[in-house]
């Protein structure tokens, strides 16, 4: 597998030792890394969300065993100096990858602690060059039918879509991941690489991602024309503004009992809220 | 005197059918115990009581269906069972919910109930099935009489109409699940709808045609007294 070989390739070899452990051990504490205890391999890689592979939370640790990550193509489209189509190895190999200990907040009230693997956003986006008239960033999943049992039938309209404002992807936070708990991605948390905008509902991140496209204008994206007064553009984590069927205000921390309290912008106020100062985020939801 | 035929259905199966009502329980319990649920247990204990509720409901309003059909009376032994068995899944979910979700915040409670739809419609359907398993024992029926006991129970109706559309609003996106509960519960009352349109139809004929023998021995009194 070249994902796996190109991920496991920058981790230092020490690293290579967590495949037998169950807990994480963690390394130096980066700038952006939460203290929080993190959750076990086996409950971030059999509890997720990827509609592609089915609608239950075990689906796709079961439907993606044999979804081929390579060769992969990542096309790089739109408002950006050179459109071009990117094999994998040569989109990745200018990066030092990096762990980045990131809470996640599922938009249905339950979260993780995850130990991503992968380099910030901000240096793949300045790397591709976009042009002064890119004020959107899209991204698109892989549309596979014959891969992706999930998208055989249509709840969501596939291929999925998200996006992000150019400030937001610029974010020191937001991060492109290739792996989690010093391994290559697996399949079911988006191989071979997604996009990680801890700051937002898990949604917003965009797994299995074969197309980069740089927009003047917002972008359309799969659960906001699915129900738009559910799932807004932003969909910034917020304890104040409820999701129309249910409440916003605490959420489980996989593997905990009690529930705990939802943070604004999931805990992550002080490095994104001044990108929404003047927005009225209970209209920009 | 005739010795009393064994009663199979009393000492077979009707224990047979309880012990299999209980596999459900019983399973989510082993599976909680040596950690085969997912990461989120109590979601899993939620998600399964409710759609156990909504499978015991849909049997039940089977039962009568099947029994005309089949002709096999004895069905209709296994009714009150299987009905109290969708009301014990219920409770179960109910309980998850007040317990685990909501950690006995009956503030948050009143609130969840009144403003969320899906929790509204989910809630009131509970509510309505209470005075059901209430009033099952045989002692409560002959107390209200069978007429009266008939018209209560056919809240079962609106129970699993509203179990329906508290699974249908509370999905994301995949609706393939409530829709097929939503199928089943539609052809079980629309059985009933069917025999109860048919049964006053051919009343409103036998009426029609006595009607029709009174006016008729008017219109030849002559005939008639000679």
């Amino acid at each position: 597998m070249a994902a796996a070989f190109v991920a496991s390739g920058a981790v230092a070899p020490g690293r290579l030792l967590a495949h037998s452990q169950d807990r994480w051990s963690r390394g130096r504490k980066g700038p952006y890394d939460t203290d929080e205890e993190v959750n076990t391999f086996k409950e971030i890689t059999t509890y997720n969300n990827f509609y592609e592979f089915g609608t239950d939370k075990s689906d796709p640790a079961e439907y993606s065993q044999s979804f081929k990550t390579s060769p992969w193509t990542v096309s790089v489209e739109g408002e950006v100096k050179h459109p071009t189509v990117y094999n994998l190895e040569d989109l990745l190999k200018p990066y030092n990858m990096e762990d980045r200990i990131y809470r996640h907040r599922c938009v249905e009230g339950w979260s993780m602690v995850i130990p991503w693997h992968g380099f910030p956003m901000a240096d793949l986006i300045r790397r591709l060059e976009p042009t002064s008239r890119a004020k959107y960033v899209e991204f698109t999943t892989l549309l596979d039918p014959s891969q992706m049992p999930g998208q055989k039938r249509s709840y969501l309209d596939w291929p999925y879509r998200e996006g992000l404002r150019m400030d937001e992807a610029m974010n020191p936070l937001a991060f492109v991941a290739v792996g989690l708990y010093g391994k290559a991605l697996p399949n079911q948390n988006g191989a071979p690489l997604r996009s990680v905008i801890p700051w937002k509902y898990g949604f917003k991140c965009c797994k299995s991602i074969v197309r980069i496209r740089f927009v003047r204008t917002q972008p359309a994206t799969t659960w906001n024309e699915a129900a738009p007064n559910e799932y807004g553009f932003y969909s910034n984590v917020n304890p104040e503004v409820d999701h129309p069927r249910w409440s916003q205000k605490t959420e489980r921390r996989i593997g905990e009992f009690f529930k705990r309290k939802t943070l604004m912008f999931n805990g992550y106020a002080d490095q994104v809220a001044s990108m929404y100062t003047g927005m009225d985020l209970r209209k920009y939801f | 005197m005739r010795e009393k035929r064994f009663d199979a259905v009393r000492f077979v199966f009707k224990p047979a059918v309880f012990l299999l009502c209980l596999i459900p329980l019983g399973l989510l319990v082993y599976n909680f115990f040596t950690d085969n649920l997912s990461a989120n247990p109590i979601s899993d204990i939620t998600n399964e009581t409710g759609t156990w509720t909504l499978r015991f409901l849909v049997v039940t309003l089977s039962i009568t269906p099947v029994r005309k059909m089949t002709g096999w009376s004895s069905l209709q032994r296994f009714r009150r069972m299987v009905g109290l068995f969708a009301f014990l899944y219920v409770s179960l979910h109910f309980a998850t919910y007040i317990y685990l979700d909501k950690f006995f915040d009956w503030p948050e409670v009143v609130k969840d109930v009144g403003k969320r739809p899906f929790i509204t419609v989910g809630f009131t359907a509970f509510v309505l099935l209470t005075p059901l398993a209430a009033t099952s024992f045989d002692s409560v029926m002959k107390w209200m009489g069978g007429k009266r006991w008939r018209m209560l129970h056919r809240l079962v109706y609106a129970c699993a109409t509203l179990g329906v559309i508290h699974y249908l609003w509370l999905v994301k996106a995949d609706t393939q699940r409530p829709l097929m509960y939503g199928a089943f519960v539609a052809v079980l009352l629309g059985y009933r709808l069917w025999v109860y349109v048919r049964n006053k139809a051919a009343k409103a004929r036998r009426q029609s045609a006595q009607n029709a023998v009174v006016p008729n021995s008017e219109l030849f009194p002559r005939l008639s007294n000679k």
